[in-house]
């Protein structure tokens, strides 16, 4: 009797061995065209942010390479000495904005990638010990968090950036400031959740420390939900310094991100030199589309009440 | 009983838990006490809320607020655990106590490998090398029957059936050599067939190394295969305790006779079935003196008091009116 216990847990085992976590994982997520055609354009706009200064046909932060007598021109024209083509033109300092696109485009994924990297971390610990220490510790973090919620979240950074004056390390401070509270909020009603679980208990039974059980136990399972926001939130982010620069609290000018160009162009909408904006404005959007895609596919992949199968 | 005193493993004595709620003060745990002696294995049952889980939760040392260990000793073998530090008794957890819990599809942490979760319970308590816990984690897995442990050790429990994450939240258990199990109703979720080869091996493993076990159900006859002592636990307090033997074939509280009676297998085919009427009263609103009076088809206005605690050979009993004929009531019951 013993022995067909054990074959037959056998064959159960060998039907999953045959699909690991991983691979399941993946075959839902491209099982969505349109997710897929998400995920390969973040790839491309990752790509080539990262590899910016060799493809861009100029280096836009190099004020040697730039010319003000190639300024506003349009997409297509070519520099004096016909050296170089401008695919999608100049902007009004004569900076070709293929090549700030490409740099812009990559100074707003660092900024928004590192903000939410850093955001996380802090929200995720300060929400797994709200969870898992109840009492004051809670009351004080998740009233922390209720109050920074109850701000808009521009507002709360164009107030730190006043006081604090531009700058990357700076607007990375500022949205890491308005997002924190998002990742403790998830992360506390995840933790909650877990935490009432037999397995919980079962490590406090074996004797192990309260700060191994929360890294160790509370934390993988409560990941989850907060890929998905820290995903969406990435977007947000990128998205809220695009409009911080454009309100012109952002980055410097020396550097310009994609908000910073756009806000350059702007005064040249009516005069028909929209390719200063738009372009910029386009770059942006299909960023942040494609984030989204991705997210939503993993908020639909992650969460099992919404798997079809 | 021979003279030669050993020393039970666990004794507690008078062990009062209480929660502070609302509207009250829940007696969740009254007055209980009982040992277990190396090797020995002591059922402790009761319906759901007597307070069995929380008797276990209190040895451990669980207890969460609002609940509250308020009286009484808890001596693991001459130590008293309440005198322990957090940090002293989280020691003792996991390492001379285990606890075996009731779900086996929870008990196992889901993102990690049976290895991890093994070798982590070994090292949380030993000093030994990664590669040392490992080995002790697959021999504990031999141990418990588990066929082809190197292959089982690298895999997730979501490739396990019941039965066999079951087995390894015995093994687990079994890591570190304690001196006590406790195991929370570790067979209810299990089928028939499982359950009994679990409960042998737990027994086999039991006697083989001397560990004193404590095994909570609801089962009256898991306790009637497994247990040597017994326990009867309702609405907070033990009503009736001793050998099995002598609580489930000779019941005196009426409590107990009426677990027993309760059981289907004692029924003829076509017979109604029997029942305890009522239910289990609310721990916040106990009736006074004895609380099964209540449900009580012996209750007189003496139950009104506190029953005294009256000892006969290993027997202990709280009530007014023992039953002293209740295994012929069970007889005749069976054959009206």
């Amino acid at each position: 009797m013993m022995n067909t216990v054990i074959e037959s847990a056998e064959t159960t085992k060998s039907e999953f061995a045959e699909e690991t976590p991983f691979k399941r994982f993946t075959r839902n997520f491209f099982s969505s065209k349109i997710a897929t055609a998400g995920f390969i354009t973040l790839c491309l706009i990752v790509l080539a942010a990262i590899f910016a200064s060799v493809i861009a046909p100029q280096n836009p932060y190099d004020l040697t390479q730039i010319d003000i007598m190639d300024s506003r021109l349009a997409p297509g024209g070519q520099n004096i000495d016909h050296t170089l083509t401008y695919l999608l033109g100049t902007d009004e300092q004569g900076r070709d904005m293929l090549s700030a696109i490409l740099y812009g485009v990559r100074i707003s994924i660092i900024v928004g990638v590192v903000s939410t990297a850093i955001a996380l971390l802090i929200g995720l610990t300060l929400g797994l010990f709200a969870a898992y220490f109840g009492g004051r510790v809670e009351s004080l973090i998740m009233r922390a968090a209720d109050i920074q919620l109850s701000f808009p979240p521009i507002l709360v950074a164009l107030i730190l950036l006043a006081l604090m004056g531009p700058g990357t390390s700076k607007i990375v401070i500022a949205l890491v400031a308005v997002q924190w509270a998002y990742y403790a909020r998830t992360a506390r009603s995840a933790a909650l959740v877990e935490r009432k679980k037999e397995y919980i208990e079962a490590a406090s039974g074996l004797g192990l420390s309260p700060l191994r059980i929360v890294f160790r136990h509370l934390l993988p399972n409560c990941l989850p939900p907060l890929i998905v926001i820290a995903a969406l939130q990435v977007a947000s982010a990128i998205s809220l310094e695009a409009t911080l620069s454009f309100l012109g609290l952002g980055l410097s000018v020396t550097e310009p991100s994609l908000g910073l160009l756009i806000a350059n162009g702007f005064d040249y909408m009516l005069s028909g030199k929209y390719w200063i904006s738009v372009f910029p404005g386009i770059a942006l959007l299909v960023t942040v589309v494609a984030i989204n895609l991705v997210a939503d596919q993993l908020r639909d992949v992650l969460n099992p009440r919404l798997q079809t199968q | 009983m021979t003279m030669t005193k050993i020393v039970p493993t666990l004794t507690v004595q008078n062990l009062q838990m209480h929660f502070s709620a609302r509207d009250g003060i829940v007696k969740a745990v009254e007055d209980v006490s009982f040992s277990v002696a190396p090797g020995q294995i002591m059922g402790l049952v009761g319906e759901s809320g007597s307070g069995k889980s929380m008797t276990a939760y209190s040895i451990m040392g669980l207890i969460d607020p609002p609940g509250k260990i308020v009286g009484g000793k808890i001596l693991l073998k001459d130590q008293d655990l309440r005198d322990l530090s957090p940090q002293a008794m989280r020691r003792i957890r996991g390492n001379r106590i285990a606890m075996i819990f009731q779900d086996p599809m929870m008990t196992l942490n889901p993102v990690l490998r049976i290895d991890t979760q093994m070798i982590e319970a070994v090292l949380a308590h030993q000093k030994v090398s990664k590669g040392e816990a490992r080995e002790m984690a697959r021999d504990a897995l031999v141990r418990v029957g588990i066929a082809s442990p190197d292959e089982r050790l690298i895999a997730y429990p979501h490739q396990f059936s019941g039965g066999m994450r079951q087995r390894v939240a015995i093994a687990i258990a079994l890591l570190n050599k304690p001196d006590l199990i406790i195991c929370d109703e570790p067979t209810t979720a299990l089928d028939v067939t499982i359950q009994g080869q679990i409960l042998y091996e737990m027994q086999k493993l039991c006697r083989e190394s001397g560990t004193a076990l404590i095994w909570i159900t609801h089962d009256l006859s898991v306790i009637a295969g497994l247990a040597d002592a017994v326990c009867v636990m309702y609405a907070g307090k033990i009503v009736e305790s001793g050998t099995v033997q002598d609580v489930l074939g000779q019941p005196q509280h009426p409590y107990t006779y009426g677990l027993i009676a309760s059981s289907p297998s004692r029924n003829l085919p076509g017979q109604p079935l029997r029942q305890i009427a009522g239910m289990t009263p609310s721990l916040l609103n106990l009736p006074s003196g004895c609380a099964f009076r209540t449900r009580c088809e012996r209750a007189t206005s003496v139950c009104e008091n506190t029953p005294p605690i009256s000892t006969d050979g290993a027997r202990t009993l709280r009530c007014f009116h023992p039953m002293q004929d209740a295994i012929k009531l069970v007889a005749e019951a069976n054959h009206d």
